[in-house]
Order: C-alpha cells, then sequence, then structure tokens
C-alpha cells in the first residue's frame, strides 16, 4: 500500500512539474530547435533491432535539416536508451516529454512496451509514432500505428497461401512465441480460418519461449502434421532471435518450401542478415515493404542509407519505411497546422497523404492507422526477398478485428464529432472493450 | 548406324533370286523398302532438328511472361515434349537462374560471378557470354511452380545414370501419385538393376496404382508394399486413399496407417530420446565451464554466458578471414576457430580474474554483482564493435543436412555437438585427474592454506583455473555458433540454464554436470511433446526446485572439507 501511495504521489508530482514546465516552455517561444524524441532500445535483447530504427530516425532528421528544417527551425533529435526494459520505456518517455519537451515522439518496438508508454503519452498529450506490426485491438488518440494491423499483414498472408498461387493450403500450423502480439493474431487467424471452412483438426497452434534455440522437437512436430495428406503451410509469429534457430532446423531436418511453406510475419531482412538462407528458398514473407521492391523512391532511401550508416551491407526494413512515412506524416501535418503543439498536429494528421516507398502513397485514417500495400515475398538465396504477390490496391489498417467476438461491433474515428478510439456501433456508446 | 546396316542387308538378299515369279516382284519391294527407311531416316533427322527448334521455339515464350500461370504454362509445355532436354532449362527455372537478356529477349542460363552474370545456353549448356545485372531480368518463380517442376523433372530423370538421382526422381513421383506414371515406371522397374532404387520404383508404382483403376486386388497388394514402407510419406498417401476409397480398400488402408502409427510411435520415443541427448550435450557445453568456474573455484561468474558469445564471435571473426582471403579453407574453419577461441575467452577469463574476481574471494555477493557488470560491459562492448545485429557464422558443409536411421532424422551438426561436447569432458576430466596440474587444482580447492604451505602458488592457481573455465565456455561458442545466433545477447540464453545443470549435478563434480545435463534435456524433451515448451519449461524448473529441497548438494554432493567454504 504504502507503495502505491508514493507512486501516485510521485505521478501527480511529476505532472504538476511537467504541467509547469510546459507552461514555461510556450512562455518562451522563441526556441531555435524543434525537438524530436527516438525511444528504441540500444541495449538489451531489442537492441538487435531496434538500434536499426534509432539510426534511420536520425538519418531523416538530418535530411529534413537539409532541407531547411521545419517552420524555419533546425529538428533535434533527442535519442533515449530504455534499454529493452519495459517499465523503462515509461520513465524515459516521461523524461522525453516533460525534460526535454520534445514535440513528437518516434519510438516503442514490441506491443508491451508500447503499452507501458501509453499512459505517459495520454497524461502529457504528446504524439507516438509506432512503427511496428502488431495485434491490433487498440486505438489512441496520441498514438499513430505506422505498422500492419493484422488485416494489413497476416488476413492477406493467410489469403494468399490459400489461393491457387500460394498452394492452397488446407491444413496450418500456427507457430509462436509466447506473448501478447503472437497470441492475439492466432487468436484472429483461427476465427478467420474457421470462418473459411477450415476444420478444427486442421489447425495446430504452438508457442515457445522468447529466444528459444532447440527446435528439434518442434521442427519434427510440423513434419508429422503434415503428412496427413493435405497440403501444409506454417503461419509463424515466432519473435526475434529465435528465428534463426528455427530456420536452421528446419533447413537441417530438410523440410523444403514446396512442401510445407513457412509465411513469417517477424522475419524481415534484417533477421535473414544473420542466416545463410540457401535452404530456405521460397519460406514466405508478409511485410507492406520489402528492401528488394524496384522504385526510385526505394533506390534512392537505399542509397542514402547507406551512405548515412556508411556500409554497404546494412539492410533496410519494414518498421525503418514505417518510420520514413510516419515522420514525413508528421512534419506535413506541422506545416499543415503551423504548430509543433501536439494538440494541433494530432487533428491536422488524419487525411495526410505522403509517398511510400514502394511506390504509392500513404493516408493517416481517422482510427490512426495508415493505408498500405500488403506484399508477399519468398526468401532468395541472397538473403532478400522476392515480391511473389501484391494486393492490387491501399490496406486500410482496421484496429478491431472483425473476427474476434468482442471487437467486431468496435470501430474508432477521431475526427471532431465522434472523438473516440472504441466506438461500439451496436450499442451507439464510446467505450467498448478490446480482447487485452 | 543401324539404319545404314538395315539397308544393306536388305540389298544383300537382292542378290539372291530365287523363282522368278517372287524376283520379279522383289526388286520392287526392295526399291519401296530402301524408299521407306530413308524416309524414315530423314523425317528422324528432321524431327530432332524440329524438336530442337520447337524446344528454343517454346523457352523463348518464357520472354513474354507476364504471371506465375503464365510461366507454369510454358513449363507444361516444356514438360509435355518429353525430351530429357528440359532438364537444364527447367532445372535453372526452380533454382532462380534463369535470365532475359532484355536487348534481344533471348533466354539464357545464368550463373552468378562476381560482378556479371554468366550466360549459357538453356539447351546445349555453351557458354554464351556474360551481362551485367543490368541487362538481364530473372524469371521469377514461386513455390507452386517449383514444386510443378521438381514433380516434372522426377518422370524426366527416371531414366538418368545416376542411382542416386534416380532415387531422388521415384521418390518425387512416390509423394505425387498419378495413374500415368504408371508406365514409365513399370519400364523402370523392367530395366533397373539397382534393389533399392527397384524398390523405391516399386513403391512409385503402388502410390501411382491406388490412385488409378486398376483393379481392387492391384490396389490391396499396393497398400501392403506402402505399409511395408512405414514412414511418414507412406502414412499422408494412405490417408488420402483412405478418405477418397470404399470398401476392402479402404479398411486395407485404415488398418496399415494404425500398423504404420503404432510402429512410428516407438519411434517417436526413441526421437525424444535422441533429442534429450542432444539438448543435453548443448547443456553440457554451456555449463562445463562453469563446472569448474563455479563447481571447483565456488565463484558465481555471471559472466560465463558472455565467455560462450565471445567465442562466437571469435568463430564469426575466423570464418570473416577465410571468407575473404583463403575460401578453399572455409570447411575447415571451425577447426582453426577453436583454439583461437578457448586463447581469446581465457585470456578475457584470466584478466577478469587477475583484475577483479582475485580481490572478491569469499565474498560471493559481490563476486555476482561484479561479474553481472562484467557481462553487460563485454555484451555491451561487442554491440559497440560489431553492430547489434545477428552476425552469419555459416555451417561447414559437414555440418549440413542430416540422415535418416529407420524413421529417426538425424541432423549432423547436432550429432558432431554431442560427439565434440563428449570429447571435451573427456579432456578435461583428464587434466583434472591425471595431470599434475590438475592435482595442484584439487589440492587448492580442497584445502586452500594446506596446498600454499606446500608450496603452490594458489593464486596463479585460481588465475588459470579460472581462465581454463572461461577458455572451455569459448570453445563451447564455437559449436553454438552452429546452432543459435551469433548476437551480442548469445550467452544470456545459457547462463541460468548452466547454473541450473551445475546446481542439479552437484556442485564440485564434473561427472554431476554430465549426469545433470543429460537427465535435464531427456527430461525436458519428453515434456515438451505433451506440455508445450512454454510450460515444460516451467515443470523442469518445479521439478529442480523440489529436488534440490531433497538433495541440497544436488546428484553428486562432494563429501569433506570441499563444500565447506
Amino acid at each position: 500500500m504504502r507503495g502505491n501511495f508514493a507512486k501516485i504521489t510521485k505521478i501527480v508530482s511529476a505532472g504538476v512539474v511537467a504541467a509547469g514546465l510546459l507552461a514555461s516552455a510556450s512562455a518562451k517561444a522563441a526556441e531555435d530547435t524543434i525537438k524530436v524524441g527516438i525511444l528504441h532500445s540500444l541495449s538489451g535483447t531489442m537492441a538487435i533491432s531496434e538500434t536499426t530504427l534509432k539510426d534511420a530516425m536520425l538519418m531523416l532528421i538530418e535530411q529534413q535539416n537539409a532541407k531547411g528544417g521545419l517552420l524555419g527551425k533546425k529538428l533535434e533529435a533527442v535519442v533515449v536508451d530504455p534499454a529493452s526494459n519495459w517499465p523503462l520505456f515509461a520513465e524515459k518517455a516521461r523524461e522525453l516529454i516533460s525534460k526535454d519537451k520534445v514535440a513528437a515522439v518516434f519510438g516503442c518496438w514490441t506491443s508491451v512496451s508500447r503499452k507501458s508508454v501509453l499512459p505517459v503519452f495520454s497524461e502529457l498529450d504528446n504524439i507516438l509514432f509506432y512503427p511496428v506490426q502488431y495485434e491490433g485491438e487498440e486505438s489512441e488518440r496520441n498514438v499513430f500505428y505506422t505498422g500492419a494491423a493484422p488485416n494489413q499483414q497476416a488476413i492477406p498472408a493467410v489469403d494468399y497461401l490459400m489461393s491457387k498461387d500460394g498452394g492452397s493450403v488446407k491444413r496450418w500450423v500456427l507457430e509462436g512465441t509466447d506473448y501478447v502480439y503472437p497470441r492475439t493474431t492466432n487468436k484472429i487467424l483461427e476465427a478467420y480460418l474457421k470462418s473459411k471452412g477450415v476444420a478444427a483438426e486442421d489447425i495446430m497452434t504452438n508457442y515457445t519461449p522468447f529466444g528459444f534455440s532447440d527446435w528439434q522437437t518442434e521442427v519434427s512436430a510440423i513434419k508429422k502434421f503434415g503428412s496427413a495428406g493435405k497440403k501444409t503451410a506454417v503461419v509463424s509469429t515466432v519473435n526475434g532471435d529465435a528465428n534463426v534457430p528455427f530456420y536452421k532446423e528446419l533447413g537441417n531436418q530438410g523440410i523444403k518450401a514446396e512442401d510445407i511453406p513457412v509465411m513469417a510475419f517477424s522475419v524481415g531482412e534484417e533477421e535473414l542478415a544473420g542466416l545463410d538462407t540457401k535452404p530456405l528458398v521460397g519460406h514466405l514473407a508478409a511485410w507492406n515493404y520489402f528492401e528488394s521492391v524496384s522504385t526510385p523512391e526505394n533506390k534512392k532511401f537505399i542509397s542514402d542509407w547507406h551512405k548515412f550508416i556508411k556500409n554497404n551491407k546494412r539492410t533496410t526494413n519494414d518498421p525503418m519505411e514505417a518510420h520514413y512515412i510516419g515522420f514525413n506524416m508528421w512534419v506535413k501535418a506541422v506545416e499543415k497546422a503551423g504548430t509543433t503543439d501536439p494538440d494541433k498536429v494530432i487533428d491536422a494528421m488524419v487525411g495526410v497523404s505522403v509517398p511510400n516507398l514502394t511506390g504509392g502513397y500513404s493516408t493517416m485514417m481517422p482510427n490512426h492507422h495508415i493505408t498500405k500495400p500488403v506484399l508477399i515475398g519468398e526468401i532468395q538465396a541472397n538473403g532478400q526477398f522476392e515480391t511473389v504477390s501484391k494486393t492490387p490496391g491501399l490496406v486500410m489498417g482496421d484496429e478491431w478485428s472483425d473476427y474476434l467476438p468482442d471487437s467486431k461491433d468496435l470501430i474508432s474515428d477521431w475526427r471532431a464529432p465522434l472523438s473516440c478510439g472504441n466506438f461500439n456501433v451496436k450499442t451507439g456508446k464510446c467505450g467498448g472493450k478490446g480482447t487485452n | 548406324m543401324s539404319k545404314t546396316a538395315r539397308v544393306r542387308t536388305v540389298s544383300s538378299t537382292v542378290r539372291t533370286p530365287t523363282s522368278t515369279f517372287k524376283g520379279r516382284q522383289k526388286p520392287m519391294k526392295i526399291f519401296h523398302a530402301m524408299g521407306l527407311t530413308l524416309l524414315l531416316l530423314l523425317t528422324t533427322l528432321s524431327a530432332s532438328g524440329a524438336a530442337e527448334a520447337d524446344l528454343r521455339a517454346i523457352i523463348a515464350k518464357f520472354a513474354t511472361v507476364t504471371d506465375f500461370s503464365e510461366t507454369g504454362a510454358v513449363v507444361q509445355e516444356l514438360t509435355a515434349t518429353g525430351d530429357p532436354a528440359v532438364e537444364r532449362p527447367l532445372a535453372a527455372l526452380a533454382d532462380g537462374n534463369l535470365y532475359i537478356r532484355t536487348a534481344d529477349s533471348m533466354v539464357f542460363v545464368g550463373k552468378e560471378g562476381d560482378e556479371n552474370v554468366q550466360l549459357f545456353d538453356p539447351l546445349s549448356g555453351e557458354a554464351a557470354g556474360e551481362a551485367s545485372e543490368d541487362d538481364i531480368t530473372k524469371v521469377s518463380v514461386n513455390n507452386t511452380l517449383r514444386r510443378a517442376i521438381r514433380d516434372a523433372l522426377g518422370t524426366l530423370t527416371l531414366g538418368s545414370k545416376d542411382p542416386t538421382v534416380r532415387i531422388a526422381a521415384a521418390d518425387t513421383m512416390f509423394k505425387t501419385p498419378d495413374a500415368a506414371n504408371i508406365g514409365p515406371l513399370d519400364a523402370a522397374i523392367a530395366s533397373e538393376s539397382v534393389a533399392s532404387v527397384k524398390a523405391v520404383l516399386e513403391q512409385a508404382r503402388a502410390a501411382s496404382i491406388l490412385v488409378s483403376d486398376k483393379p481392387e486386388a492391384d490396389k490391396l497388394a499396393a497398400i501392403a508394399l506402402i505399409g511395408a514402407r512405414g514412414d511418414r510419406s507412406a502414412v499422408s498417401i494412405l490417408t488420402s486413399v483412405e478418405a477418397n476409397a470404399s470398401g476392402t480398400v479402404k479398411d486395407a488402408a485404415t488398418a496399415a496407417i494404425a500398423g504404420i502409427n503404432s510402429s512410428l510411435a516407438l519411434w517417436d520415443a526413441g526421437q525424444n530420446i535422441w533429442y534429450g541427448i542432444s539438448l543435453g550435450s548443448v547443456l553440457l557445453l554451456a555449463a562445463i565451464g562453469l563446472a569448474i568456474t563455479f563447481g571447483v573455484m565456488g565463484v558465481i561468474n555471471m559472466a560465463h554466458g558472455e565467455m560462450v558469445m565471445l567465442g562466437a564471435y571469435t568463430t564469426f571473426v575466423v570464418q570473416q578471414v577465410i571468407r575473404t582471403s583463403f575460401p578453399g579453407l572455409f570447411d575447415w574453419s571451425l577447426i582453426i576457430a577453436l583454439p583461437l577461441a578457448f586463447l581469446v575467452a581465457a585470456f578475457v577469463g584470466l584478466a577478469i580474474e587477475r583484475g577483479i574476481i582475485r580481490f572478491l574471494y569469499g565474498r560471493p555477493l559481490e563476486t555476482l554483482l561484479a561479474t553481472w557488470g562484467v557481462s553487460l560491459i563485454l555484451q555491451q562492448a561487442v554491440r559497440t564493435i560489431f553492430g547489434p545485429t545477428n552476425q552469419e557464422v555459416g555451417n561447414p558443409s559437414w555440418m549440413s543436412g542430416s540422415f535418416d536411421v529407420g524413421q529417426l532424422a538425424v541432423t549432423w551438426n547436432r550429432l558432431w555437438i554431442l560427439v565434440f561436447a563428449l570429447s571435451v569432458f573427456g579432456v578435461l576430466l583428464y587434466v583434472m585427474k591425471r595431470t599434475s596440474w590438475g592435482l595442484r587444482m584439487r589440492a587448492v580447492t580442497a584445502n586452500r592454506r594446506m596446498a600454499a604451505s606446500m608450496g603452490i602458488r594458489t593464486p596463479w592457481v585460481d588465475a588459470l583455473t579460472f581462465a581454463l573455465g572461461s577458455g572451455i565456455a569459448g570453445i563451447a561458442g564455437v559449436a553454438l555458433s552452429q546452432i543459435d545466433n551469433v548476437s551480442p545477447n548469445l550467452g544470456r540464453g545459457y547462463i541460468i540454464d548452466s547454473f541450473m545443470v551445475v546446481v542439479f549435478g552437484g556442485v564440485g563434480n564434473l561427472w554431476g554436470a554430465l549426469v545433470g545435463a543429460f537427465s535435464l534435456g531427456i527430461v525436458n524433451k519428453f515434456l515438451e511433446p505433451y506440455a508445450g515448451a512454454v510450460l515444460g519449461k516451467i515443470v523442469v524448473l518445479v521439478l529442480i526446485i523440489l529436488f534440490i529441497q531433497k538433495r541440497p548438494r544436488g546428484l553428486f554432493a562432494l563429501k569433506g572439507r570441499a563444500v565447506e567454504a
């Protein structure tokens, strides 16, 4: 109890201090830089993925400054290291907003880190750009989701596997790491597959811990499940480091993509960089961007990236594109609003449209998710993906899944009259529950 | 050759006129025959010419395809010719090596070189110059196409000279049964001389019979044959038969599946034991260095995992040097990396012992915190030098792939790691028990002051023992780089398991580490299929806690003064 009380007083006092600081900040308006917060882990388990995003943000800010900055001011990056420690994310977010007075924050990777900073952003009314594909079931006024929602990645991927081109898959293994994103995504996928007439005995779901490295039993279970005379595929939400031993075991046990393809949602160019991909040719991934996409925008982005990072071998990936889109949207919204005041920028964001790297435009929708194309790629021997399928148009991010009973009646619209992240169309009231 | 020979024999009969009546007709017939053979000769000649031209015409269509279904149509057209010559372009297409030159829309088989792509003729395989990657486009393939090509090549390569290719072809045909395959398979079985190939061919024929409209007796014989094969692909074939057939065939299929499944259940148990042993060998490798530093010296070394990581990064650096300077030595990279990894990790271990730990002997809490700090420093140092991303450590050819023991797939890398773990254990045991240095080491751990009075320089023994433990962690890193990520976090995944093994096996006892590692591995792998990986691990932890309650000193407790400290 004492601990709780101490926490509450701490939060309250921090809030008061923050309010005071904000007031003093607006008093002296003649600051010469606009600060942009970068909240990505530079140490700990997530550093492998998040360090790249920090570098990408620094590059984007440098480019914007070269173009003359924003509203006549230079941008200044404030980098903090939440060290893959979820509570520390909230502390560092508070530090960025209250102490450094940043205009917007770009950051977070795991869903649990995002959930931990949400209260900070709504309390201090700032903006978070979240660049990673996630499980959906959330829409916050202060957060802009530039990564894919499940319907922008998981559902089209499964559709592809069910199609003739994808091999008319009839039997499904849902293999995931044991945390919120795979569990929610698999729940959505299971409901979706059943709605398409897949029988319960044709779906096998399995979870493994973070950083799992001994995949022998799991891979042989997949082999066994796949020998029932029906075309089988694996949908993998295995996260981070566990992927490399998983793919090594697949290759060694001789599971070929022609027989049992593995469709991954968390394996990008970055993860493949640690692997010999020759035995993996043909395994699949679903993203909204691949480094191999050949558009002039992407070629320029890649060459800028190589120049910035001074290494021609560093790959680009989907969350980097998400930051590219998110940052450009923020710049445009700030120009539109004529101020960096988060409250005004949030209202200006909806409807902003900027080019993405795959040759089209992405638009910020009223539910704070964006429109993107969905690409399915096959792993190539050189560690890149080759696009084998692309949705004909842009797909709009759907925050509340239509396939889960708890969330199918919910919508989100942050524009003026409604201004609600979980509006229930059945009851006509704001405030419904998601699955989390 | 044979045709001209036949013409000659015909003309030789001309000169033996027998009866006038018949003789008058004979020359006519002869001319007729000669004309026919000539015609035949001409047509076959032009036919092969036309065939090649036809093939080229079909192959040229690859230049105009716009999507996978069109590519698939061209592939079908090519395989429909039944000409073995289409193997080259089709295999190249499946491997993603078929290119189109933008300038003249010609189709080539390409081989990627350092800068340019070398081009070869798709039919004859003759070199056709090279082109830069900007001037050619790859014909793209997907899994469905690759599978179609593999199935088509199966039928085409049935007559190959290499028995392994024939087995692969027969195996493909077994997995994709088709009534149309029975004819070619019959011919192949008749001319096959190698027994093992023949067996697979017969299984493939049986699988094809099951999808044909042959009489029931044939199908029952086929089911018996496939049932005898007894593996998962046999189950796969029989399951689809069971679903589509009726009457006695269905019953026979059901019975055969039940028979296979009961024998597979036994193999599954064997598989679990093997997986357990293999996991145990990884645990043993990770823990064996700790069994020395923690078990023998009593130092709680939280930086042990980082020694493993340093070993893995040494392997990476060695492979990097080999890749750029001596590509021929790649298969030796691990053997070259072993002594280097040992030296690097042992040197870092020595530095840690001399720099930090020697001031903290007898203060376990401080040691724990200090080595934890060291582990963070090492991780961040590696992250700064090599970057946060995974580094690619390749598997030498002798570490890749698997082989079958009955229905059990044994992967080479796991087998070698088991062999390696056991030999490291053996060498260490020898050093500890049979060398004078090992004797001194044991003397110091048993009674430090007595050892010192006997003239043993205990500080040096401490330092070298710690270096030995660290060095062994380093060579464990070489092995673990083959099955896990090489990233700065590598060590984190093993530190908990290592302590678990050492505590469970009994502190201060190498044999304890061995038995502890293998029993933990096997229990884990037996639980995993039933409880899942997450729950399995929890159950193992709970079991260990209960065990430690009962026997606080682990499986093999050291008796005497060693554990007093």
